[in-house]
C-alpha cells in the first residue's frame, strides 16, 4: 500500500506529533507514505473567505503533483482533506474552471486531471488496513483505558453520506482495536469551534467546554482526534476554560495515531507523546513498559 | 425598465450554480438553526439570514454577526431537507463582505483571512505567528496575556517555528497564482 502523503502546514509545527506518529504507525502497518514533493498550503477556511478560484488553485496544484506521482493522496488534517476533496469534485463538475486553473498550473509544469482519490489518513487505517489486521498486530493492549473518540467536522462533513455523518463508528472501532474502551458520548461529531478560537474566542471556548464536559461526564480518561485544529482547541485551552467557567478539566487529547502507536509498541517518545499541554504520559504509564516511556 | 437586481439574486450568483439548490427553495423549517453549534451567539439564526436575504434586507445581513460566527462545521448543510448549501452561502457572504469592505465593526474574521492569504500568496504555506496580530490585542489585557502564555508554552514544546516556511518552487508557485489574478508579482 503506497500513498502520496500531504502533511499540511500544521503538521510541521503545532501538530508535529501527528506527523511523527502518522509516519511511524503507517510504517509499522506496512503502509508506504511518500511525502508529496513541494506541497503548498490547502487554503484552510480563510482562503475561501477571500477568493474561491485561488483557493481551488492551491488545492489543484497539490492534487496535480499527486497525479504526477501516480498515487492517491492522503491528508491527516481534516481541513486539508475537506478542501482537496471539494476542489477535486468541483473541478470535475466545471471543465471551464478546470481548464483555466490548468493554464495557470502550466507555470509549474503541472496539470490536474482528476485521476486520483483524496483520502483522510484515518481511511487508510480503517478501510485499507482494517480493524482485525490492526488488532492482530497490537503488542500492548490498552485494556481499561477509557478513550473518547472525537470526530469533529470536516472528516465527516460534507463528504460522507447521511447515515455515516450522523453516527459514525470507525473511530470507536479503531480505539477498540487497541484494546482500549471507546467512550460513547453524544457530542462526538459536534464542532470544536475551529478557527473561531482566534476570531471569536468566547464562542469557541464555550463550544470546547461543552465537548470536554460531555466526554468527561461519560468517564473519558483521554480524547483522540483526527485533526490538528481539534487537538489544539480541545487541549490547549483547558486552563482558560477552567478559569472562565470554574471547571476542573485536565484531560489529554492525543492524535489517534499516537494511541495506535503505543498499542503497536512504538516508543512513546518517538510518537512525541509529551509534546501535549495536558500530559498523557501518566495515563499511559500503566500500559507501556518504562523503556517505551522515555520523555522526548 | 430593467428588473431590480435583488440581494437574493446577488447571493444566488455568489454561490454558483454547481452545488445544491438556490435559497429560493428554502421552506424555513429551521433545521439549520437547530443544528448550528454557534447559533446562541448569532444575532440572527441561519434560517433568519435566509429569510432576510429573501426580504432584501441587504445591509442587515452584511452587518450581522452571524456570518462571522460560522465555524464551517457543515452541520446545517448535511441536514438541510431542501439541499441548500448553507455553509457555502456563509462563505459567499464572507467573501462579499470582504470584497465590499462592508462588515460589522470589530469583526476579527476579515483581517484574519486577509493576513492568512497574504502569507500564503507570498510563501505557499501558512504561518500561525503571522496571524496573531489579527486577534491577539482584541480580547483585552487578559487576552494578550493568555496569547503570550500560549505562544510561549507552544514554543517550549517546539510546536511553533520561529520562521515561516516556504515552498521550494516559490517563483513557479507565485506565477501560478498570478495567472489567475495578475497582481503583485513581478514577471
Amino acid at each position: 500500500m503506497k500513498y502520496s502523503y500531504f502533511p499540511g502546514c500544521s503538521l510541521e509545527t503545532v501538530a508535529r506529533s501527528y506527523d511523527a506518529s502518522a509516519r511511524l504507525t503507517a510504517e509499522k502497518l506496512g503502509i508506504e507514505l511518500i511525502e508529496l514533493d513541494d506541497w503548498n498550503c490547502c487554503g484552510a477556511t480563510a482562503y475561501f473567505h477571500i477568493d474561491e478560484i485561488l483557493a481551488h488553485t492551491l488545492c489543484a496544484r497539490n492534487l496535480a503533483m499527486s497525479e504526477l506521482a501516480g498515487l492517491d493522496v492522503v491528508a491527516p488534517c481534516s481541513g486539508c482533506y475537506k478542501n482537496m476533496r471539494a476542489t477535486s469534485s468541483h473541478l470535475m463538475k466545471d471543465p471551464e474552471l478546470r481548464e483555466h486553473i490548468n493554464t495557470a498550473l502550466k507555470e509549474d509544469g503541472l496539470e490536474f486531471k482528476g485521476l486520483r482519490r483524496v483520502l483522510h489518513l484515518a481511511d487508510i487505517f480503517t478501510e485499507e488496513v482494517g480493524f482485525a489486521n490492526i488488532r492482530s498486530r497490537v503488542v500492548t493492549a490498552l485494556n481499561g483505558l477509557r478513550v473518547a473518540p472525537y470526530y469533529g467536522c470536516q472528516i465527516l462533513r460534507p463528504a460522507l453520506g447521511r447515515e455515516e455523518v450522523e453516527n459514525p463508528d470507525f473511530l470507536e472501532n479503531l480505539v477498540a482495536a487497541t484494546g482500549a474502551q471507546p467512550v460513547d458520548y453524544p457530542l462526538k461529531t459536534r464542532c470544536c469551534g475551529g478557527s473561531l478560537i482566534m476570531t471569536r474566542n468566547p464562542v469557541a471556548l464555550k463550544m470546547v467546554k461543552n465537548l470536554l464536559k460531555c466526554a468527561t461526564d461519560q468517564g473519558a480518561d483521554l480524547i483522540v482526534t483526527t485533526c490538528p485544529l481539534c487537538q489544539v482547541n480541545l487541549e490547549c485551552y483547558q486552563s482558560q476554560i477552567n478559569r472562565k467557567y470554574g471547571t476542573n478539566f485536565s484531560v489529554p487529547a492525543l492524535y489517534f495515531t499516537q494511541l495506535l502507536g503505543v498499542a503497536l509498541g512504538i516508543p512513546a517518545s518517538d510518537l512525541l507523546i509529551g509534546s501535549e499541554m495536558e500530559p498523557a504520559l501518566g495515563l499511559l504509564k500503566g500500559y507501556v513498559s518504562e523503556a517505551l516511556c522515555n520523555r522526548p | 425598465m430593467p428588473e431590480k437586481y435583488t440581494f437574493q439574486k446577488e447571493v444566488a450568483n455568489l454561490m454558483g450554480p454547481l452545488d445544491g439548490n438556490p435559497i429560493d427553495v428554502c421552506i424555513q423549517c429551521g433545521t439549520c438553526s437547530a443544528s448550528c453549534p454557534a447559533v446562541e451567539y448569532m444575532d440572527y439564526s441561519p434560517r433568519q439570514i435566509i429569510a432576510m436575504i429573501r426580504a432584501d434586507l441587504k445591509d442587515k445581513v452584511l452587518n450581522s454577526d452571524t456570518i462571522w460566527c460560522c465555524a464551517s462545521c457543515y452541520n446545517c448543510l448535511v441536514r438541510c431537507p431542501k439541499d441548500i448549501k448553507i455553509t457555502q452561502m456563509m462563505y459567499a457572504l464572507k467573501r462579499y463582505c470582504i470584497w465590499k469592505n462592508s462588515y460589522r465593526e470589530g469583526a476579527i474574521g476579515p483581517d484574519f483571512s486577509r493576513r492568512f492569504v497574504k502569507i500564503v500568496v507570498k510563501t505557499g504555506k501558512s504561518y500561525e505567528p503571522g496571524l496573531a496580530p489579527a486577534f491577539m490585542f482584541k480580547y483585552g489585557m487578559r487576552g494578550i496575556l493568555d496569547n503570550v502564555t500560549m505562544g510561549m508554552s507552544l514554543f517550549g514544546k517546539k510546536r511553533i517555528s520561529m520562521l515561516p516556511k516556504t515552498v521550494k518552487r516559490v517563483e513557479n508557485f507565485r506565477r501560478v497564482l498570478n495567472r489567475i489574478i495578475p497582481v503583485g508579482v513581478k514577471e
